[in-house]
């Protein structure tokens, strides 16, 4: 009787306790990383710059122009994913998947300029984000993952 | 194939118009890379199987597109824009859509 018990509802409750640790410690670890290597990379001096503008500013040597686009698919860890869920009982903000979107669009608006940068461009004009949630096929998996895709259009100096 | 998201090109005129042009895939998932990626749900992170897959079809879908541009005689395609929506659960559109344009050398 007793092993059955522990089987029955000890086991389960370990493996939740060892994923939510393994979760947050992971979780942490990898989220310092990327903020220092985002970070990194957008204080580095000579980088592209970027504009939201619909229409570059009219010039004496017309450049070249190439689309540029870069994209990351993001996850959150198991442990920021049992926090939301439980702060969605309460409403609020959901800290943990804040970050998890500024990281998305960070690194994706990072990885277009740098196929800008590839290509020789100085400048991408009409810069736009388009965000997509990734579902998992399992259906117990929740939002968890999101797919950010940075796009514009690079103009390389002809001289 | 000239491609671009802003509604002109600088130093060039369109000389005509010719119409909306769009291309789309739709893919899934295969099984080894969701099983990678419920692993990464755990730890957290950047999922670089579907990175790259999402990647390969949006490419996809703008090969498709400009094929479909070059069939009606256009030389450039102009104001594209990108949409990704979630079919169902494991599969994932890619669509991408502009105008396509005749420039002037």
């Amino acid at each position: 009787m007793g092993s059955l018990l522990t089987l029955q509802f000890l086991f389960p409750l370990l493996l939740a306790i060892l994923l939510l640790v393994t979760g947050y410690i992971s979780g942490r670890y990898l989220e310092r990383k990327h903020y220092e290597h985002i970070i990194a990379e957008e204080t580095r001096p000579g980088q592209v710059m970027v504009f939201p503008l619909r229409l570059p500013p009219p010039s004496l040597s017309p450049p070249e122009t190439a689309l540029v686009m870069g994209s990351v698919v993001i996850s959150v860890d198991y442990f920021k994913r049992f926090i939301a869920t439980l702060r969605m009982l309460v409403g609020g903000r959901l800290n943990s998947y804040e970050s998890l979107l500024d990281r998305a669009r960070r690194e994706a608006l990072l990885r277009m300029r740098a196929e800008a940068e590839a290509m020789g461009a100085k400048e991408v004009f009409n810069v736009k984000y388009e965000t997509a949630v990734i579902s998992g096929r399992s259906a117990q998996s929740q939002v968890g993952s999101v797919e950010v895709l940075a796009y514009g259009t690079a103009l390389i100096g002809k001289d | 194939m000239l491609l671009s998201n802003l509604e002109i090109v600088p130093g060039r005129r369109v000389k005509d118009h010719l119409g909306l042009v769009q291309g789309s895939t739709v893919r899934a998932k295969h099984v080894g890379r969701d099983i990678a990626a419920s692993f990464k749900n755990v730890f957290g992170g950047e999922l670089r199987g579907y990175t790259e897959l999402l990647n390969d079809s949006r490419q996809e879908a703008i090969k498709r597109m400009a094929e479909q541009a070059e069939a009606i005689g256009a030389n450039a395609v102009l104001n594209i824009r990108f949409s990704t929506s979630s079919l169902t659960q494991g599969a994932a559109e890619l669509f991408v859509y502009g105008s396509a344009v005749i420039l002037e050398d």
